[in-house]
C-alpha cells in the first residue's frame, strides 16, 4: 500500500519543479514545457484522491486537463512560431515590446 | 511490491523534472520531459488508472512532446542565454523559499495519511466512457468546440504572413505590423 501523502509529495515536487522552471528559465520553449509539468502534477493529485474517494470524476477531469493541454499546446506553440518569425529570438527577455 | 515499483519511478519521475531544469538546450528539456511523462504513467497504472495512464502515453508523451520536439528542431532553437538575474529577488526569495519549505514540511509530516489500496478503483475505458458520456456529456462537447477552435487559431497563428501584400484584402495572416 502506498500512502496518498506520497503521491501528494512527489505531485508537489513535480509543480515546484514546474514553477522553479517559468520562473528560471529563459527559453520561451523551456517555460511552455515547465507549464506542462505543473500541470502533470496537478495530474496526479487528481488520479491520487480519485483513488483515495472512490470517485471516478478525478479521472475524468485528468482527461479534460489533458484535452485542454493539447490545444493549449497547440495554439501555444503557434505562438512561438509567430513570434520567432518576428522577433529571430527565443529569448523572452527580449520579447518586452508590444509593437515592433 | 507496490511502494518498490512507486519508488522507482517517483525517482525517475523526479530525476527528469530536475534535468529539465539544469539543462540548457531545450531539445534535452523536452527528452526529459518526455522521461516525467512516462514514468508518471507508470504512477497512474499503481493507481488503478488504467485508462488515465494510456491517454497520458498516447497525447501527451505520443501526441504534445512530438509537437514540442517539432517546434524545437522548426525554430533551430540552440543554447539558452542567461540573463542578470535582480539582487533583490534573491534577497527575498530565498527566506521566503525557506519559510514555505519549512511550512510544507510541517504540514506534511504533522498530518495522519491513508492509504490508497492498489487496484480498489477500476478505471477501465468502459467505466470512464460510460461516464464521459451520460455525466459529462456536455463538458466532453464544449471539449470539442474547444479543440476545433484551438486548430483554427494554430494555423491561423502559425500561417506565414503574405510576402507581398497585393492590397489591404490580405486579412487573416497575422498581419506583422511594419
Amino acid at each position: 500500500m502506498v500512502p496518498l501523502s506520497y503521491y501528494l509529495v512527489l505531485s508537489a515536487i513535480l509543480f515546484a519543479c514546474g514553477v522553479l522552471g517559468f520562473l528560471l528559465k529563459r527559453n520561451i520553449i523551456t517555460i511552455f514545457m515547465s507549464i506542462e509539468l505543473m500541470l502533470n502534477g496537478v495530474n496526479l493529485s487528481f488520479v491520487a484522491f480519485a483513488s483515495q474517494w472512490h470517485a471516478l470524476s478525478g479521472q475524468i477531469f485528468v482527461f479534460f486537463v489533458m484535452v485542454v493541454a493539447a490545444a493549449e499546446a497547440a495554439v501555444g506553440l503557434a505562438i512561438i512560431i509567430s513570434v520567432y518569425r518576428t522577433r529571430d529570438t527565443l529569448n523572452v527577455d527580449r520579447v518586452d515590446l508590444l509593437k515592433l | 511490491m507496490h511502494l518498490a515499483l512507486f519508488l522507482v519511478f517517483g525517482i525517475v519521475c523526479v530525476a527528469g523534472a530536475v534535468n529539465l531544469l539544469i539543462q540548457s538546450h531545450p531539445i534535452q528539456s523536452a527528452l526529459s520531459l518526455i522521461v516525467v511523462m512516462a514514468s508518471l504513467a507508470v504512477e497512474y497504472l499503481l493507481l488503478g488508472a488504467e485508462f488515465v495512464a494510456a491517454v497520458q502515453v498516447i497525447v501527451y508523451a505520443g501526441a504534445i512532446m512530438v509537437l514540442f520536439v517539432f517546434v524545437i528542431m522548426l525554430l533551430n532553437a540552440g543554447e539558452e542565454e542567461r540573463s542578470q538575474g535582480s539582487h533583490i529577488a534573491l534577497l527575498l526569495g530565498l527566506p521566503s523559499l525557506l519559510l514555505v519549505g519549512v511550512l510544507l514540511a510541517w504540514s506534511v509530516t504533522h498530518h495522519a495519511t491513508d492509504s490508497v489500496r492498489v487496484g480498489s478503483l477500476y478505471g477501465d475505458p468502459r467505466t470512464i466512457g460510460k461516464l464521459l458520456f451520460t455525466q459529462y456529456l456536455l463538458p466532453f462537447e464544449i471539449t470539442s468546440l474547444l479543440i476545433l477552435i484551438a486548430i483554427m487559431g494554430a494555423v491561423v497563428l502559425a500561417s506565414k504572413p503574405e510576402v507581398a501584400p497585393v492590397g489591404p484584402a490580405s486579412g487573416l495572416t497575422t498581419g506583422k505590423a511594419k
